[in-house]
Order: C-alpha cells, then sequence, then structure tokens
C-alpha cells in the first residue's frame, strides 16, 4: 500500500542516504539471536526476589499483621508491612504510599518479603497472619461523587483526586471559552450524549514490569528497570524519597506501550527492600499480578451536548468528562489537560466550549498512562458523543471530521494551559487519500445501513470512522551531545530507551545522515541518568520531534566545529567543506580527502556538538481509522474484516517501523476493545475475573484481518527531516470507529463497549437485562 | 535412609546435559520447568518468561522437533529428549544468523523483540516438518505465539518471503 501510495501522491523528493529506508536496527542480530539481555536476564551478586502479598479485599484496613513466621523461613532475607515501611508515597499528587494500613483494591499490596528465590518469598506470603477490617466499596465513577459513598484517602473527600498538573501553575482541566449560550443558539442540530468507555483494559506487554533496587551509598541508589523514560522515573522517585540521589537504567523493554515508562510504587518497593536487606532486589510481576494488580486503561466517561451548524461545523460542545483513575494516580490529571487539548484539535473550527472534568478515585487497581495517554478513553467517548449530532444531521461522519479537524492557523489550549496557534500541518490530503483507498464513499450508506445483507439475511456488513490527533509530539524538553571521535566513530549522548518502536535507530539514522557516516558508525549510548542530559522518554510519540530535534541539532553542531577546525588547517573557507565517511574534503576537489584524524592532530580530543530542545505544541499529528467489519445477526458476533489507518507523518524514518506502528493499533489494548477487550470485573466481590492469559481474551495470530496503511509524506516544518511523531496514537481512533460499524452493520445505534454478542444482541432487542 | 537421585541427561543445542532430579541443593527438583532449567542452569536466556501457564509461546523451544512451551514442561519428564533453543540455531562456531534469524533481522520482523525468540522457534518447527506451508498453515502454527507489538503483519510476510526465497535456491 505504502508503494502504491507513492506512485499517487506527493511524498518526500529528498533523496537521503537512511531517512525513508528500511535498514536493519542495530539490535536486530541480539534480537533474533537470543543475546538481547532483557530485565529478567540481569543478575546482580546476592541478589534477592521480591514478592507481594496481596489484598482479597476490594477495601479494607490491616487490624494486625504478623510477619514472624515469613521472617523466621530459611531463605528470607527481610520483610516488610505498612508498619516497617516509611511514609514514602507517589501518584500526582503524592499519595500512594509504599505499604499502606488500607488497602484499596483487590490486589493492593499488604505486604513485602524479600527471598533468595522467588518459591522460598511464595512460601513466605503464606505464613503471614492478617487480620482485615473489611470496608465497603465503591467500583462506578459518578457513584463515587455521591454523598456517602465509601472514601478512599482521608484527604481527597468525596473522591475527587487534585486537578494538579506538573505542565503548569494554574492546571489546564476545563475549556470554558466563547459563548456556549450563543453556540448552540447558532446550530442548526443539537443533541445531547452519554457515553461510556470503561473496559478497564490491560495493555499487557509480553514482558511484565520489573525492577532491580541496589543501594550504592546511604544516600544513592541505582534503578534498573524495564521502561522507557528514564529521567522521568528518575525525578519521579527522587520527589518520594527526598535526599536520595536515584540513577535509573533503562533496560532494552519487551514492549510497554505507555505502562511501563513509570513503575513509581513498584520501584519503591524494590527500594524499600534493598535498603532493609542491605541487598539487590528484583522485583517482576508474575502475569496474574501483572494483569489483576498492575495498571490498567482509565475508565471514561462522558456526559453532553453538542451543537452542531447547518454546513456540518461542530460549534458547540458542553458537559463533564469523568475519569475513573482507580484507587489512585499516577498521572491521570495530566493525560486530562492532554486530553482537552486532543478535544479542540478533533473539533478544530468550534468556538463556544463549557467542558469540565472530574478525576474519580473508586476501588479497583490504578489508571494509569498507556499508549494514547488518554487519548484513546477520551476519543472513544467524545467521538460517538459527537456523532450523535452528525447522525440527526444525517450527515457523512467522514465529512464533518474532515471539515473541523484542526490546521493550520486554527487555535487551541494545550496542556501547559496556553493558546498554541497550529502551523504547517494540514490534514484534508490525509482524509481524501485515505478514504478513496478504503473506499469510503462506495461503503458509506448512511447511519445505521449495513452496506452489504447476506441473501439469507445472517449476516450484515458495515463501516466506520474515527480520528485522532495529538500535539504532545513536540512535548517536554531535551538535552543531547554528538561526539565525533578522531579515528572515525561518531557517539550520540541522549537517552533514548527502547520498548520496540525503534527510536533508538531511528536517531541514530538521523546522526548519520547529517553526519553522512556509515549507520555503524554511530554509537547510541546506553540510556543511564548518570551518563546523559534530561529527556522525558519515550512517551507521547514525542521521541521523532524532540529526540530527533536534539540528535540532528547536535550532530550539525558538532560537524561545523570539525569543519571550521578543517578550514583553519586547510586554509579554506568553512562553507566550501564538507565531511563523508570520516573524511573531511573541499566540495571543489572531493577527490582529496582528510581523515578526522588529521584534522584533530591528535586522537586525545572529541569535537562535542551539543543540543537542546525546548517543547512546542503547534503541530498535532494525526491518525484516520476505517473500520469495516461484519455481524452474525442471529449470534451477535462481529468480526473485524478489513481496516485502514491513514495518516500524514512528514516524512517516513523508516517504512517498515512506521507500518508496523500502524498496524499496532490492535495491540496494546487498541482496537480490539472496540469488539472484545476488557478485564472482566465481578462487580459483587468487587474483583476482577480475568487474571491469565486465556481468560483475558486476545487476538492470536490467526486472526487478523486484511489491514492497509496510507501514509503521506508532506514535508511539515520539522527539524527532525520534517517528520512527525506518529506510533503513539494509532490505536486511539479505532474503537470509536468500530462501535460506528457495528452499529451500521446492525442497524441500530451501539453506546456500550465492547460489541460484545450481549451487547450487539441487546442493541437489536434481541435480549434484554444486564450483562 | 540415603535418597534416590535420579540422573537425567537432556541433549541441549546438540550438547548433552546431565542433571540430578532431587530435592537437595543444586539439584533440578521435581518440579522445575524445563524453562527455569535453560534459563538459571545453562544460561540460555533467549527463551523467555512470559505468562508461565503457557499461553503466550515467549519460552517456546523445539522438544524432539515439536514447538513446545518450556514453562509447561517439566525438566525431569525430559530424559533422553533433544531440544533445541533460539541460541541453537546461531552457527555453534562462528556464532552466525541462520537464515531464518537473518530474514527476521533483515526484515525487521519484530518491535520489541521479547516475543520473537518464540516466534522464529514456532516458525522453524513448522518449516522442519513443513517446508512450503500456506499462509493459513503458517499463521495456525503461530496461534500460540502471544504479540502485542503487532509484529504479526511483517512476521507472515517475512516468513513467506523467506519461503520463496528458499524454493527459489533450492530450484
Amino acid at each position: 500500500m505504502y508503494e502504491e501510495m507513492k506512485k499517487t501522491v506527493k511524498v518526500s523528493e529528498h533523496e537521503y542516504r537512511y531517512i525513508g529506508k528500511h535498514g536493519n536496527r542495530a539490535d536486530a542480530h541480539d534480537l533474533v539471536s537470543g543475546r538481547q539481555k532483557f530485565l529478567d536476564d540481569l543478575v546482580m551478586p546476592g541478589m534477592l526476589v521480591v514478592r507481594v502479598l496481596r489484598s482479597p479485599h476490594p477495601n479494607a484496613l490491616i487490624k494486625s499483621i504478623d510477619l514472624s513466621k515469613a521472617k523466621g523461613l530459611p531463605g528470607v532475607i527481610g520483610a516488610a508491612s505498612y508498619k516497617e515501611a516509611p511514609d514514602w508515597k507517589c501518584g500526582l499528587p503524592n499519595h500512594r504510599r509504599v505499604l499502606d494500613r488500607q488497602v484499596r483494591f483487590v490486589g493492593d499490596s499488604v505486604a513485602l518479603v524479600a527471598a533468595e528465590t522467588a518459591e522460598i518469598g511464595d512460601e513466605a506470603l503464606k505464613l503471614i497472619d492478617v487480620e482485615y477490617e473489611v470496608l465497603p466499596f465503591v467500583l462506578d465513577c459518578e457513584k463515587a461523587l455521591e454523598p456517602g459513598a465509601p472514601q478512599l484517602y482521608e484527604e481527597y473527600p468525596g473522591n475527587e483526586i487534585p486537578k494538579v498538573t506538573p505542565f503548569s501553575e494554574e492546571p489546564f482541566n476545563q475549556i470554558f471559552v466563547g459563548d456556549i449560550k450563543k453556540g448552540f443558539e447558532e446550530a442548526a442540530y443539537v443533541n445531547e450524549g452519554y457515553m461510556k468507555y470503561e473496559n478497564m483494559a490491560h495493555p499487557l506487554p509480553p514482558e511484565s514490569p520489573g525492577c532491580i533496587a541496589q543501594w550504592t551509598s546511604p544516600s544513592a541508589v541505582t534503578v534498573w528497570y524495564n521502561g522507557g523514560a528514564p529521567h522521568l522515573q528518575k525525578f519521579n522517585t527522587e520527589a518520594s524519597i527526598p535526599g536520595v540521589a536515584v540513577r535509573v537504567i533503562a533496560c532494552h523493554a519487551g514492549g510497554s506501550y505507555g505502562s511501563k515508562q513509570l513503575i513509581p510504587h513498584m520501584i519503591l518497593q524494590a527500594i524499600l527492600m534493598a535498603k532493609l536487606t542491605g541487598r539487590a532486589c528484583k522485583f517482576i510481576m508474575d502475569r496474574t499480578e501483572h494483569l489483576l494488580s498492575y495498571e490498567l486503561r482509565q475508565g471514561s466517561r462522558i456526559r453532553g451536548r453538542v451543537g452542531m451548524t447547518e454546513d456540518g461545523v461542530i460549534n458547540a460542545v458542553e458537559g463533564m468528562w469523568y475519569t475513573d483513575s482507580g484507587m489512585s494516580s499516577t498521572y491521570a490529571q495530566a493525560m486530562t489537560a492532554v486530553g482537552l487539548g486532543e478535544c479542540q484539535a478533533f473539533l478544530g473550527k468550534c468556538k463556544n466550549w463549557a467542558l469540565d472534568t472530574k478525576l474519580v478515585a473508586t476501588n479497583h487497581s490504578s489508571q494509569a498512562p498507556i499508549r494514547g495517554f488518554g487519548g484513546q478513553e477520551c476519543k472513544s467517548v467524545l467521538v460517538p458523543m459527537v456523532c450523535t449530532v452528525i447522525r440527526k444531521a444525517g450527515m457523512d461522519p467522514l465529512e464533518v471530521f474532515k471539515k473541523n479537524f484542526v490546521k493550520a492557523g486554527d487555535r487551541y489550549i494545550w496542556r501547559d494551559n496556553l493558546w498554541w496557534e497550529v502551523h504547517s500541518v494540514d490534514y484534508t490530503k490525509a482524509f481524501e487519500e485515505s478514504a478513496r483507498a478504503f473506499g469510503w464513499k462506495d461503503k458509506w450508506k448512511g447511519w445505521e445501513k449495513p452496506y452489504w445483507v447476506s441473501e439469507d439475511r445472517r449476516y450484515a456488513r458495515g463501516v466506520g470512522v474515527g480520528v485522532h490527533g495529538n500535539a504532545d509530539i513536540g512535548e517536554d524538553p531535551t538535552e543531547g551531545m554528538v561526539k565525533l571521535h578522531p579515528f572515525g566513530s561518531v557517539t550520540l549522548e541522549l537517552c533514548v530507551g527502547e520498548t520496540g518502536g525503534a527510536q533508538r535507530f531511528a536517531v541514530q539514522k538521523m546522526v548519520a545522515e547529517v553526519m553522512k557516516v556509515p549507520l555503524d558508525g554511530v554509537q547510541v549510548v546506553d540510556p543511564d541518568t548518570h551518563a546523559t542530559g534530561y529527556d522525558a522518554g519515550m512517551i507521547g510519540s514525542r521521541g521523532t520531534i524532540t529526540m530527533g530535534t536534539t540528535a540532528v541539532r547536535a550532530a550539525n553542531d558538532a560537524r561545523r566545529q570539525l569543519l571550521e577546525m578543517a578550514a583553519v588547517k586547510l586554509n579554506a573557507n568553512v562553507e566550501d567543506l564538507d565531511t563523508e565517511n570520516f573524511l573531511v574534503f573541499a566540495k571543489s576537489r572531493p577527490e582529496v580527502r582528510l581523515p578526522w584524524i588529521a584534522v584533530c592532530g591528535t586522537p586525545e580530543m572529541t569535537i562535542t556538538g551539543s543540543a537542546k530542545y525546548k517543547q512546542n505544541f503547534d503541530k498535532p499529528n494525526f491518525a484516520l481509522y476505517l473500520a469495516d467489519v461484519e455481524v452474525n445477526l442471529m449470534t451477535g458476533e462481529a468480526k473485524l474484516i478489513h481496516a485502514l489507518e491513514g495518516s500524514d507523518v512528514g516524512q517516513i524514518i523508516d517504512p517498515i517501523n512506521i507500518r508496523m506502528q500502524a498496524e499496532g493499533s490492535f495491540g496494546s489494548a487498541g482496537g480490539d476493545t472496540g469488539l472484545f477487550e476488557e478485564m472482566v470485573m465481578d462487580k459483587k466481590l468487587g474483583r476482577f475475573m480475568t487474571g491469565n492469559m486465556i481468560d483475558y481474551k486476545w487476538r492470536t495470530f490467526n486472526e487478523f484481518p486484511p489491514f492497509d496503511t496510507v501514509l503521506l509524506e508532506s514535508e511539515f516544518d520539522s527539524e527532525a527531516f520534517h517528520a512527525l511523531g506518529f506510533g503513539e496514537i494509532t490505536p486511539s481512533p479505532a474503537p470509536a470507529a468500530i462501535l460506528m460499524a457495528v452499529s451500521n452493520a446492525i442497524g441500530h445505534e451501539i453506546t456500550e463497549y465492547p460489541c460484545s454478542p450481549t451487547v450487539v444482541l441487546r442493541a437489536m432487542g434481541k435480549i434484554q437485562g444486564g450483562r | 535412609m540415603k535418597e534416590h537421585l535420579e540422573q537425567i541427561c537432556i541433549t541441549v543445542n546438540g550438547v548433552p546435559r546431565k542433571f540430578i532430579i532431587g530435592d537437595g541443593v543444586g539439584c533440578v527438583s521435581p518440579s522445575e520447568t524445563l524453562l527455569d532449567t535453560i534459563r538459571d542452569r545453562l544460561g540460555l536466556t533467549a527463551a523467555k518468561r512470559g505468562c508461565e501457564h503457557g499461553a503466550c509461546g515467549c519460552c517456546t523451544v523445539i522438544m524432539d522437533r515439536e514447538a513446545v512451551a518450556s514453562c509447561m514442561v517439566l525438566t525431569a519428564d525430559c530424559d533422553g529428549s533433544s531440544v533445541t533453543t533460539l541460541e541453537g540455531l546461531c552457527d555453534p562456531v562462528t556464532g552466525e544468523l541462520s537464515p531464518l534469524q537473518k530474514a527476521f533481522a533483515d526484515n525487521s520482523a519484530f518491535q520489541c523483540g521479547f516475543c520473537t525468540p518464540g516466534i522464529i522457534m514456532s516458525t522453524r518447527a513448522l518449516l522442519d516438518r513443513n517446508p512450503d506451508p500456506t499462509e493459513e498453515e503458517m499463521t495456525e502454527a503461530l496461534s500460540g505465539n502471544y504479540c502485542r507489538c503487532i509484529s504479526h503483519y511483517q512476521v507472515i510476510r517475512t516468513v513467506m518471503g523467506f519461503i520463496q526465497e528458499m524454493k527459489r535456491k533450492e530450484a
């Protein structure tokens, strides 16, 4: 598809050495030979294993706890309950204790054991005597706000978590702009909507979250972890343990999808046990813990009203957006702030807003930043709510989305609570080319209308569309250096973790492109906070712009210094010189080339280029998801039979890697949350029932439908070779598109996720009652 | 009374390995899995601890020509078996990648790579018994291998291309 599109759509005309071409990743050999070390492959001398006793109750106080028998088991080196634990807290704001007397969900930590082996640790957990005072619990975010609801934190009466963010003094947690009354008066179509996206789905990376902690002095600790944002993790942990310097080293991660970039609570627990035992402590969740006790996609619910003009401009939005944060907030307020920006990117022409938010604590496992950073959760409720008014007008949703999506010249408030004017981007062509490749015009027959029904009327097909964009691709500062070594090699000192998106490879390519050297002539240092300048990590698809721009700037700085030195040696003008394959030459006499060592005169030096990037929110990225589903009208079973994802990424860095990012819309609790993926909760007991990978449904290798991508290259205003980040957002528009497609196939509007057979048959009126 | 210790022999990547089954220090306990043995005793860490209940395929090795989830196999039951791990596909002297591994590397048929060892081993086992599978047969053979980054399409493109390349070379 990519090759086809290149023939018909204007794409980058630059001819690069590496950019836009496929190459072997530097880690490819190790990954396919088994030499690549992941966290669980690391062994430290005398290392202990941490195991956790977990709460069987969704809300309870620990009346008494006795660790003595566990501590007496041979091979157990340390154990701790809330009594032994310091008052270290994490979360935003810091509220979740490393171990607490109150346990707030089934799976919450009750006690920790550090033992010689996991088996001994598990035996020790059985020897811990605990007496609980069981408390009432609440799982529904609106019920949690009602008077008399069970309370999770004394400091948060009413279960509302404070709306602080790290982005601005006055947090951005509501949009009140324009004149909402006037907006609705001017609207030709107005409709109300109430929508929930509360699958609480699990990102479920194949490698569970984990870390190793080792104290190196009374005031310094080193942490190895399998996330991709070591500097963010460092200051997060230092904020929890005042006076302690935390060094964080990121291991190659077995997937993250956002969910492992910050694992603050686990790291505090490992650090605690390392302190109590004086040994290195490894804490990796087993799969059941990972499923039942780790962080999930947040619950999202919206209640509101939308107005649209005669010509299809959404011009008024009011309502309340609830975020169910579970028992804790790692970064939910930040996701709310970004989500409000994303609402405006989606509805870029809307001038009248009255959209408020509430962040609510409930008694299930914590929410977390997961691929999309709340964008998927936001769009899965906002898009269907907006569609209620498009449906009322009988308009084509794709055309309305195209008309309303933000483009250069539009403005929005972003997460820093500042107005930003959009520059450079216009995704109109991406809308049109994607729709054409999918055959949208042929398949869109109107709301709740299938485009095909089988002769026996057992099967029907429908299509749906979702859209998303996020300006966080320019978020947070980055510092980096490029070092030129005289004998002919280049080091990029930039903190880039690897979680699967090939970002280390991308910046390696960019530096090799600037320096005109072989790819393997550029080494990217390991992601270690002691060895690199600040970078916020692999979050928000920021890597391409922020890390890329920093790498390009630092490489250009180093190149400039090299050529300035050469100009003196050669008595030439800098502008007349160039460098290629570790040789300097005059452009007028390219046959005469001077090696870098001759320019430097000594190997006892390096030429160091440095750069800083400051955040910028003036360019949202874009993803359009088009879904084609077939529904068995007798059984209610819905299947995705074809999907297409389209975007304009400015410039493709690697065609295979970016295509896999689009195909990744199936993963990380993405598109399939529209169809079948969810954590199933026993609401009477307050515990999840899907604690293994057989009960938790996922799509197997032989169940993937045809999937196409349309990726345009309009060379946007980006210093990273005109490229924008894209990978994070690919799942975000998918659930809403699938919901619409199923509704159109069956001829009835569906308003709940996922579109399981029960939901489908209920929407069709064939069955009644709750799930 | 002196404990009766059973000795077993498993050929791992062509090298015979002997283990004593028992509960004593250094012995392989009767409940130890093949995954733990190859990772923790032999240092062969390509096979990954993923789910430890046989659902994700990250620990897949080839045992007596069949792809198996090594987390579901007890080492004590493997006496006389021949086991190949991902490390065993490389040339034992030079470390050179096998053609199948090279195809995965050249085509970036992975993202995070955690599930890649299992996917390659399942593919190898399939091709050993059926060198010319259909795409349906291939995806069926890989249906026990979990990948959450969604490298499935690229794996299919890579393996089907590899099969064609092998056929072309044979012709």
